[in-house]
């Protein structure tokens, strides 16, 4: 019986072609929206989270000052001590390392060509915190840092624009006045999760550029990496005590540096993008209840139009219920329809924002599935009424209807 | 209307309730005091006052009468569309008053053909398509589906015309692709109601002489509603209907010859 009331339900779509497609129009934007919007959602989440976790998961970042926006007036904080590093790194259980960094702006030089970067100061550690590898070349030798010798690792951006495409190992280039050995490449990364290009810089030994840059042993910057088993938040209490401690601040004063977990940012800013996408797929979500509010009408239009071909099918000897399964199917088949050609819609619109916005074009199933669904019980929902109103006709006044 | 000549050979005026060919085979249809009221209390309109009527397997019966005779009414119970208010409806032994709304139309599916005035054929349907409507609720296969819906616009002259929608057709056309959708079940009765009442005369006697050729060649049981003595002629018995009750019942030996008309 099945088979039949789908025959009968598609051949009552073909033969109405503008109208079955007027029908499902509501279904296929409704559809479409939604699909699009979250998996368009799902990728700029995606996008956030890798350019986060490019900044290296279990990091804390720990500076001096008080943070984004806080601790206008007064003197500036002083920078930390090398000491410090050595503190946190001997006294507080769930560091792994802690890479200290001193950086500087300079202009680095080779053959003619000049380019404006960032000069990073750090050990090795660093590329323990946070795993950076490399296309060529290798790290800082020990005996490198500990002399502060003048050997560099440079990134892809300051590669492009000094060697254009030619190899920098082995080469010495000249950087803030001073000469450096190339002893690296490192591998491209992109761009940072605030903007900002990562590949822009140009990384010392820290003595190097403490030496030659700063002037001095302060520390701007410590990136903490915490180990995978223990709580980030408890590591972050523990340093936050140290370093009160090593600064002497007392009581009820607040903190003169900060420490920012990046994988708390992450969940942050992931959250907002849900939300967002939530917000967005809800107003999408209701265009689906109207596009399933459409098809009723139509289905009820179409029971009244089709009164007499009903009272022909009753005549012939279709039971009720088989009245009401062709119109239910035909409701169920119309918005499965509109629901495929929605997630068409959806994957080609999805594959040209994905463009626009520079995020990866990311294909979802499970929403898909979902969206599917969804209409499928759309045409259940509202193709039942009229369903079961033309079933219930009476086959003598159906037959007389004009 | 009542006072028409019928055939001159044997009008042979039967009593109201009395027994069709007496002898013949077991009546496939037996009406027994059927009363029809439609509406209730004081608007309450009484349509059939208490109708007996045998009608035999294989007759071909003429169903006449003036508008509001009760005709129409009869043709509902007859086609278990609607069923007696008292009263009992036999068919084949089974007592339809008895029945649900599902169990009379798996009896029409199985058991009845109709073939209305107004053709009444799916639009934008090709005629095989129509055809095979029937087939369809009884859920026969594909292939055996297009054979007996082939078959039947075959039996009536219209196989080259398989893919024709009704716009397409005549209305002459038309009739005869609403006869196959009736036949294609092989029914036991064939149900028309004013056949011929939308076409031109040299199209109704076309109509009829297929319904007559059914009638003979298949063994259907036809009942047919109509207003035209011409073609009530075709007809074996002819019911006369007056005022919600059977007014008489002739029979005619020699049917389908044009009667004469005084």
């Amino acid at each position: 019986m099945f088979g039949t009331t789908l025959i009968l339900a598609l051949r009552s779509i073909s033969r109405h072609k503008l109208r079955s497609f007027l029908t499902t129009l509501g279904i296929i934007i409704g559809v479409a929206a939604v699909v699009t919007m979250v998996t368009l959602g799902n990728a700029t989440t995606a996008a956030v989270q890798k350019s986060i976790s490019s900044l290296g998961t279990n990091i804390l970042q720990v500076r001096p000052g008080q943070g984004f926006g806080r601790g206008g007036g007064g003197p500036r904080p002083p920078d930390f001590k090398p000491q410090d590093a050595v503190a946190i790194r001997d006294q507080i259980a769930g560091v792994t390392a802690v890479a200290a960094q001193a950086g500087a702006s300079a202009t680095a030089i080779y053959e003619g060509a000049n380019w404006s970067t960032t000069v990073n100061g750090t050990t090795n550690e660093y590329f323990q915190v946070q795993p950076w590898p490399l296309v060529d070349g290798r790290y800082f030798s020990p005996i490198e840092e500990a002399a502060g010798k003048s050997v560099c690792i440079i990134g892809n951006t300051v590669n492009d624009n000094l060697y254009r495409g030619g190899s920098p190992l082995g080469t010495r280039m000249r950087i803030g006045g001073i000469s450096c050995d190339v002893i690296g490449l490192l591998s491209k990364r992109g761009q940072a999760g605030f903007g900002g290009d990562q590949d822009d810089v140009v990384i010392m030994p820290l003595k190097t550029v403490q030496r030659r840059f700063t002037g001095s042993t302060d520390l701007k910057l410590m990136l903490v990496g915490v180990d995978q088993s223990y709580s980030s938040a408890a590591v972050q209490a523990s340093i936050e005590n140290l370093l009160r401690e090593r600064r002497n601040i007392n009581g009820g004063k607040d903190d003169d540096f900060n420490i920012f977990d990046t994988a708390q940012i992450s969940a942050t800013l992931t959250q907002s993008t849900t939300l967002l996408t939530g917000i967005v797929t809800t107003v999408a979500a209701i265009s689906l209840i109207v596009g399933g509010i459409g098809i009723m009408n139509i289905m009820l239009v179409s029971v009244t139009e089709r009164t007499r071909e009903i009272g022909i099918r009753l005549a012939i000897g279709a039971v009720a219920n088989e009245v009401l399964m062709q119109f239910l199917v035909e409701a169920i088949a119309l918005s499965m329809l509109g629901g495929v050609i929605g997630l068409i819609v959806a994957q080609l619109a999805v594959l040209g924002l994905s463009g626009v916005m520079k995020v990866d074009y990311l294909f979802v199933p499970q929403i898909n599935i979902i969206a599917f669904g969804i209409s499928a019980l759309i045409g259940v929902v509202f193709g039942y009424f009229p369903a079961r109103r033309a079933a219930s006709l009476n086959p003598i006044d159906a037959l007389r209807h004009e | 209307m009542a006072g028409r000549a019928v055939a001159s050979s044997a009008p042979a005026a039967i009593e109201r309730g009395a027994r069709i060919a007496p002898g013949a085979a077991l009546p496939i249809i037996s009406l027994r005091g059927v009363t029809k009221t439609y509406g209730e209390g004081a608007t309450a309109f009484l349509a059939l006052k208490g109708i007996d009527l045998d009608i035999t397997q294989g007759d071909f019966v003429a169903v006449m009468g003036a508008s509001g005779s009760g005709k129409s009414t009869t043709m509902n119970i007859l086609g278990c569309l609607d069923v007696p208010s008292a009263g009992t409806f036999q068919f084949k032994g089974v007592h339809v008053e008895t029945l649900d709304r599902d169990q009379r139309a798996l009896l029409r599916r199985k058991y009845l053909g109709f073939v209305f005035q107004g053709f009444n054929l799916l639009a934008r349907t090709s005629a095989l398509e129509n055809v095979e409507l029937p087939l369809l609720y009884r859920g026969d296969a594909k292939k055996a589906r297009r054979a007996a819906a082939m078959a039947a616009l075959d039996k009536v002259g219209l196989a080259e015309w398989w893919d024709h929608t009704p716009a397409e057709l005549s209305g002459g056309q038309q009739q005869r692709v609403a006869i196959a959708r009736a036949i294609v079940t092989s029914p036991a009765v064939l149900l028309a109601d004013e056949p011929t009442g939308n076409l031109d005369s040299e199209r109704s006697v076309e109509i009829m002489q297929l319904l007559a050729g059914l009638n003979r060649d298949s063994g259907i049981t036809v009942i047919m509603v109509t207003h035209e003595p011409d073609m009530a002629a075709f007809a074996r018995t002819i019911v006369h209907f007056k005022d919600g009750l059977v007014e008489r019942v002739d029979t005619q030996h020699s049917p389908g010859q044009v009667p004469a008309i005084d």
